[in-house]
């Protein structure tokens, strides 16, 4: 019995894996591991220096939530879930670099 | 093995790289204009790019037997000087019959900001005008997902846009099912940091079939990997996908899709 205490993922298509369907995990088991770690590490440095506020992290802690919610198609939700969900063109551009989450733009400054 | 680099940024490459691509069995290579990683700032230092692109680059490929083309535009990175872009896309006709310009691009949005639109929208007519193929960057990180909507609505709604010649390319998980749908090709990156990775270019595969779609390295000066095409041929084979799947998505449709340009003429057929 599985020991895994996250929702139960959707159902795999046949009893018996294929051989193509062992490699999946045979080959990519050890390389994805080590990513999740990278995670799991980077959010622990990231308290360390008391920086876990920073937005993107914040991103980062919530996004991770869809790894374990037992729906398929994490990846494109996570993307999604990490994308600016505005519709219209922008005014001007805030800089050659996109940063990899959404943050609101700041409300401009009330005149006094 | 072949297979053809439909986008990479060759000029910021070494001839390392050009040996090892070739030795890894590609067969073409095709580069479309982008940023310099600063802003050229007169129509002439794009004229210049231009000539590499056209005249330099591919001579340089040739040295290694590597039919080399070529794409020509401003990229969306350099779109907010509209003054600037004007007078570069009223320059780049001078360059649309060299043997080895095959379309307009990479276009596109980098931040979504209306002069980018701008731009992108004068490119746009400007393919149609000269009968081009176009290539359509999408943004990136965050700004991809309402990026790839503006661009699909802004060339949907261009009569003379037909989408069968149009390449929407870094496509992810979140963008690449509404870009065929609307009829386009789409184009998969495949970057250590960013845009995907072999196992996930291969997931969109399996999931979308492997119709109207490329893969490319997208190698230029940045993090990038000039191998990453063949090296997705090895995640596809430890699927279990056959040497012609591999051939079909490496080479074959890359093949159909730039042979809508006459120009697009290589010795490798796709019958093979
Ligand atoms: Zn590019």
């Amino acid at each position: 019995m599985s020991k895994s205490r996250t929702k139960k993922p959707s159902p795999t298509r046949g009893p018996v894996p294929t051989a193509a369907a062992r490699a999946v995990v045979d080959h990519g088991f050890i390389p994805v591991r080590a990513k999740l770690i990278e995670v799991a590490a980077f959010l622990d440095r990231a308290e360390r220096h008391a920086i876990a506020d920073d937005f993107r992290v914040a991103a980062l802690r919530d996004a991770a939530e869809l790894l374990v919610d037992g729906k398929p198609e994490r990846a494109r939700r996570i993307l999604e879930q990490l994308s600016d969900p505005t519709t219209e063109p922008e005014a001007v551009s805030s800089g050659k670099a996109a940063l990899g989450a959404w943050r609101p733009a700041a409300p401009a400054t009330a005149k006094k | 093995m072949r297979y053809i680099e439909p986008h990479g940024h060759m000029v910021s490459r070494t001839t390392d790289d050009y040996q090892a691509m070739v030795t890894a069995g590609c067969v073409a290579v095709c580069e479309p204009a982008f940023w310099a990683g600063f802003d050229r700032g007169s129509v002439s230092g794009f004229r210049d790019y231009y000539r590499q692109l056209t005249e330099y680059e591919p001579a340089r490929a040739a040295k290694f037997l590597l039919p080399h083309f070529s794409w020509l535009c401003l990229n969306p990175k350099e779109s907010e000087d509209l003054a600037l872009a004007r007078d570069v896309l009223a320059m780049i006709p001078e360059f649309l019959d060299r043997p080895n310009v095959l379309g307009i691009g990479e276009i596109g949005l980098n931040r979504n900001t209306r002069n980018e639109m701008t731009v992108l929208e004068r490119h746009v007519e400007l393919a149609v005008q000269h009968d081009q193929l176009i290539l359509v960057h999408t943004p990136h990180l965050e700004d991809k997902l309402k990026g790839t909507n503006l661009i699909l609505d802004l060339l949907s709604s261009h009569r003379g846009v037909k989408p069968e010649r149009v390449i929407i390319d870094h496509v992810e998980e979140h963008t690449i099912q509404r870009v065929l749908d609307r009829g386009f090709w789409a184009g998969i990156t495949l970057y250590p940091d960013s845009k995907s990775s072999p196992p996930r270019a291969v997931d969109m595969l399996e999931i979308c079939g492997r119709e109207r779609i490329w893969m490319n390295s997208a190698c230029d000066w940045g993090v990038s990997d000039p191998l990453a095409v063949p090296k997705t041929a090895l995640e596809m084979r430890r699927r279990g996908h056959s040497a012609d799947f591999v051939d079909a998505v490496l080479f074959r449709n890359p093949h159909r899709f730039l042979s809508q340009c006459p120009k697009f003429k290589i010795a490798e057929s796709p019958a093979g």
